[in-house]
């Protein structure tokens, strides 16, 4: 019962559900993140960022995304957002920048949305009402 | 006896804080939102509570993933401010309340509360983005905090059910407190957002209208909505909003809406603001 419930939350368009089994997974990664706190870090990471991402034993998945700034990816593959926030920053880039690279759009585009109310939950409240199946 | 005489239902979004920092809040997207909370810093500043238990939770910043409690009582004579990764908020230090956050660990675990007790940890603008919010930009801070830090970050958070139970035992804690404290309750985070994902930018007004509306109305219904009706009609992360039930069970069954405010956008998220005095306070 306890593991339906978790699956149900992959029900969610365009979402990856920081759930225990995806914490598990991002142990590492998520780490990784945590260690861009410190600027001496932060610095160490920018230098050279495969040398220092040998320090956390993450799949090479992770690293990969990690290099090419996949977002969503990371998510997938654990990542918890506020997290991604610290490499966001490292990159002095600001969240709202990060977010709308998670969506494909452009950051103005993305702030005339939010400007204009925001996206509305119609179309995306499942898989099914994502591609018109149901209704 | 001490009383929870009001609670205060906010969002917390960090660039909120940002936007008082940098000293933007009277640029043209700034400046409604700051407007709307005027009326709210004026009614604080006339209330001057003694103590704030300030319901919220840290992104990552106090509780890295070595350990993830569901809910944690700050029992520390200070809190400092986080290193969120830009540097910390250039605001006062947060003053603690250790006596009576140990007597209200001590109070909720005998009330099968099994609550984390934490004695050093930085806060960050989960905690500090609310108070900025409600007493401006004081040199130092004019009341001192019980933080309450819930897990919202991990699924499953607790429920909402949970939540309001927690906050129904808050209020008889403090109740058995003896001395003559005004004490303020604050819920934070929320209303709709979304942060992550294709689906970022997720806003549901009337979601968040009717979620104020129950407050004082249908608590107890709100009480029962779970974890997926609020990630799907209201985004994922405003999962959040099950510290805003906290707030509301420790008012006791009647309450009256002080003042209200919604405002969209701040960066992604969809504000909502609500100040509620208990009824039964004497």
């Amino acid at each position: 019962m306890t593991v339906k419930k978790t699956e149900a939350y992959e029900d969610l368009p365009g979402t990856w559900v920081f759930d225990a089994q995806r914490a598990r997974k991002g142990y590492h990664l998520n780490n990784f993140f945590m260690s861009l706190m410190k600027a001496e870090n932060r610095q160490a990471f920018l230098a050279d960022e495969p040398a220092y991402l040998e320090q956390f034993p993450m799949t090479t998945a992770q690293r990969d995304a990690v290099i090419q700034r996949d977002w969503n990816t990371m998510l997938e593959l654990g990542g918890v957002v506020y997290c991604l926030a610290k490499l966001a920053f490292t990159d002095q880039h600001s969240y709202q920048y990060m977010a709308a690279e998670m969506t494909g759009m452009s950051e103005q585009e993305y702030v005339n949305m939010m400007l204009a109310g925001g996206r509305s939950p119609d179309g995306w409240r499942s898989r099914a009402e994502q591609s018109g199946e149901d209704n | 006896m001490a009383k929870i005489s009001a609670g205060i239902g906010t969002s917390h979004t960090p660039a909120i804080g940002a936007a008082v920092d940098l000293g933007k809040t009277g640029t043209d997207y700034w400046k409604p939102l700051f407007d709307g909370y005027k009326p709210a810093q004026e009614w604080m500043a006339k209330k001057a509570p003694d103590v704030a238990i300030i319901v919220y939770n840290d992104h990552n910043n106090a509780f890295d993933f070595t350990m993830i409690p569901t809910f944690a009582i700050g029992c520390a004579e200070q809190f400092i401010i986080a290193d969120e990764g830009w540097g910390a908020r250039p605001v006062p230090v947060v003053n603690g309340h250790p006596e009576m956050a140990s007597h209200l660990v001590q109070s909720l675990v005998l009330d099968e509360f099994d609550i984390t007790i934490v004695n050093e940890m930085q806060v960050d603008h989960g905690l500090t983005v609310p108070m900025s919010l409600l007493f401006g930009q004081p040199e130092a801070w004019p009341v001192r905090v019980i933080p309450i830090a819930v897990n919202v970050v991990q699924y499953p958070p607790p429920t909402g059910n949970r939540c309001y139970h927690l906050g129904q035992a808050i209020k008889s804690a403090v109740e058995s407190w003896d001395e003559d404290l005004d004490v303020v309750i604050f819920g934070t985070g929320g209303m709709s957002h979304q942060i992550q994902g294709p689906r970022a930018g997720l806003i549901n007004q009337e979601f968040d209208k009717n979620f104020l509306d129950g407050l004082t109305q249908y608590p107890e219904k709100l009480a029962q909505i779970p974890h997926l009706e609020y990630m799907r009609e209201a985004g994922a992360e405003a999962v959040e909003l099950v510290m805003w039930l906290v707030m509301r069970g420790a008012l006791g069954d009647d309450v009256k809406e002080i003042y209200r405010f919604m405002h969209v956008p701040a960066s992604s998220t969809g504000v909502g603001h609500i100040i509620l005095e208990a009824n039964d306070t004497a």
